[in-house]
């Protein structure tokens, strides 16, 4: 049914077009709220790339949106629609935070690699419930990880209520760790190397967002698993066929997937708030599932859509400043509106495109 | 034991018709879109739009119905966007469900800033402006009436005309599914949509006039948060009432009393949650609250996963209908 495209306009121009649609309604309500556009739009950027500190806390912020991107891509090779990583996010960072209170007298890095397996058993186990569900039980997985976003809510609250709460205070979150098992900061890492770096929460995280994405790029696209995945995903009648069992595939899929997430806790906890708080992860789950799309699931696409997204959200948060009516709300909107062109009508201008970019068929065929 | 006074058991069962309502009317609407085979997560983002439009229309117009209308007419709107997107444009329609909540989660704090001034809230109702309690006939008068009366009066009577409107609602949408040519179509066209385009009748067009009776139904959901149950619409104030009625939907098997039976569950543990907030049961020690908040989504877990019944959504669903040429 898809209309054949010339790769780089389904893999530039197409999404581009798409983007601007977005930004042109975001445009339009903006006027709404009785602002320039143009303006706001000068604003955004400038907001998010004009200054060394902005460029860090966009990278910062795309940190998350890499990991689920890339757990939402994941799933979605094997044909899996993953709505949790906003939960498995959640599940993630109590690992993590977990080993931070629990082996704080430990150096750094036994703390460390403690930390990024806790964080992905935790959120690898919260995804591959709702996988298990769906390879053995038939739940379908976008009702059953929708759920389990709620459920993994509902526990937090209550672990940080009841249980985690630090001793004497009101607010629900965990004491601090104490610094030494922080995530070190890029710029005091290069600030070691003797470069100066504008200060910003952007952590080591960062690094291992795109250590993962070089991972899931071999997973998927160079072992024997990720060629299994991806028969599971398109043609799962084939992968019976052809010797694969689909539900053992669908349970690792999610199992990895809901560990990738586990990433923004490893960004969030460990990297920037250096304690456990309630909501950290803010829609970023959410988020991923535009990332991506708009990322055509492919690793490069999901490290420039999440940039693009975390822009939007350091840009959005400097406008704010400067144009109190577009507040961080605004952000939201422009958010959904993206996720909207992007991902849900990201078939609107192909008919048209394809009309413009017809290759001459070959002579013969019937048009 | 200080659960099983009456007066308690009767003020329970009162709060949770009150939760219940929104609950019902989203679930109904998930029905009609779900039933035609298009998946609807954005039942929470339409109800949250509404909210905001009945919000701000009721604090300008200073009329409750005028607030309705608007309303339904932004809900429409929105669910007739989420057709365009997954039956003319043949998009991914849980992408769509959910770039439509997070748009108006936004978007109706950022407009009520803009124009209001309230840091994302709408301006407080006066009662003419919303759907206040209705007092029925002789309530006062019965109440002294033992068992019966104070069940008419506390339970029956006392509530705005969108609760009765409801409840009425749950009887024609069963009619209208079960019984009208509509509804034959509409169960048809979710199970087996090429046989619906073999009778010669539009699966588009059948599609599209589901997703108009949601966004309707969405459209008085979001109005009783905003002008009935309270005075104002606030940020986030539908709080997953959405993906619950979706959870409801599924619990009943698509299946319209049923469904409001499982909103009245639902509900009654977010009533009970209340009351029970401290209290120790025999056995157990206290409960956690967040675990009984949880109990929805738990319980549509085991069901979804047979071990409460099998749940089988309409064949159809989700999946863009491609006429075969």
């Amino acid at each position: 049914m898809r209309a054949e495209l010339p790769r780089w306009v389904d893999y530039g121009l197409l999404p581009l077009l798409n983007l601007a649609a977005a930004l042109v309604v975001s445009g339009l309500i903006v006027v709404m709220l009785g602002e320039n556009p143009v303006e706001a739009l000068e604003l955004l950027i400038s907001g998010a790339f004009g200054f060394g500190e902005a460029i860090g806390y966009t990278l910062y912020y795309a940190t998350n949106f890499i990991f689920t991107g890339l757990a939402v891509a994941v799933a979605f090779h094997a044909g899996l629609f993953n709505i949790g990583g906003e939960g498995q996010a959640y599940i993630g960072g109590l690992g993590v935070g977990l080993v931070c209170l629990a082996l704080e007298p430990l150096p750094f890095v036994l703390v460390l690699p403690a930390a990024i397996v806790a964080g992905a058993v935790f959120g690898g186990l919260w995804g591959l419930i709702p996988g298990w569900l769906q390879a053995r039980r038939g739940s379908h997985i976008v009702i059953t990880t929708i759920m389990f976003n709620f459920i993994a809510s509902a526990l937090m609250t209550y672990l940080l209520v009841n249980v985690l709460i630090r001793p004497g205070q009101a607010s629900p979150e965990s004491r601090v760790f104490a610094d030494h098992v922080w995530l070190p900061q890029l710029d005091e890492i290069a600030a070691g190397f003797g470069v100066d770096l504008p200060g910003s929460p952007l952590n080591l995280a960062f690094l291992f967002a795109l250590v993962a994405c070089v991972l899931v790029w071999v997973y998927v696209w160079q072992t024997r698993a990720g060629y299994r995945l991806r028969v599971v995903g398109q043609n799962e009648q084939a992968a019976v066929y052809g010797g694969i069992e689909p539900g053992r595939v669908v349970m690792v899929a999610m199992a990895i997937s809901g560990a990738l997430a586990a990433g923004v806790g490893l960004n969030e906890i460990m990297g920037a708030q250096h304690r456990l708080i309630l909501g950290f992860p803010g829609g970023y789950g959410f988020v991923g599932i535009a990332v991506a799309l708009m990322g055509r699931n492919h690793p490069v696409g999901i490290v420039l859509a999440a940039i693009l997204f975390g822009a939007l959200y350091q840009g959005g948060s400097e406008l704010s400043f400067d144009m109190p009516a577009v507040n961080r709300d605004m952000v939201v909107v422009i958010q959904g509106l993206v996720i909207l062109f992007c991902g849900a009508l990201e078939n609107m201008f192909r008919p048209a495109l394809a009309r413009l970019f017809r290759r001459p068929a070959p002579a013969g065929a019937v048009a | 034991m200080a659960l099983l006074d009456p007066a308690l058991i009767l003020s329970l069962a009162d709060s949770t018709i009150r939760l219940a309502t929104p609950l019902i009317l989203a679930a109904l609407a998930g029905l009609f879109a779900e039933r035609s085979g298009v998946v609807d997560i954005g039942l929470e983002g339409k109800m949250l739009g509404a909210a905001f439009a009945a919000g701000a229309v009721a604090a300008v117009t200073g009329s409750a119905w005028a607030a309705l209308g608007v309303a339904m007419l932004v809900s429409v709107g929105f669910s007739l966007l989420h057709g365009f997107a997954s039956i003319t444009c043949q998009g991914n329609q849980v992408v769509s469900g959910m770039a439509l909540n997070i748009m108006v989660a936004g978007l109706g704090p950022a407009l009520a800033q803009a124009w209001f001034g309230q840091a994302g809230r709408t301006p407080i109702l006066p009662d003419e402006a919303r759907f206040t309690p209705i007092d029925l006939p002789f309530a006062q008068n019965l109440a002294e009436v033992p068992v019966l009366g104070p069940i008419y009066a506390v339970l029956i009577s006392g509530h705005n005309i969108l609760v009765y409107l409801t409840a009425l609602l749950v009887v024609v949408v069963t009619y209208v599914v079960y019984r009208t040519r509509f509804g034959l179509r509409l169960r048809a066209v979710g199970e087996n949509p090429g046989a619906v385009d073999t009778a010669g009748v539009s699966v588009a067009g059948l599609r599209y006039q589901a997703l108009v009776v949601t966004g309707l139904l969405c459209g008085i959901a979001g109005a009783y948060l905003s002008i009935a149950a309270s005075a104002s619409f606030v940020r986030d104030m539908t709080a997953g009432k959405g993906y619950l009625a979706l959870a409801a939907l599924i619990f009943a098997k698509w299946r319209p009393v049923p469904a409001m039976l499982a909103c009245l569950l639902f509900a009654f543990a977010d009533a009970a949650q209340v009351r029970l907030q401290g209290v120790a049961l025999p056995g157990l020690g206290p409960v956690p609250v967040q675990l009984i908040q949880a109990l929805p989504y738990l319980l549509t877990i085991l069901l979804l996963a047979g071990f409460v019944g099998r749940a089988v959504a309409p064949k159809a669903i989700g999946e863009p209908y491609v006429k075969e040429r």
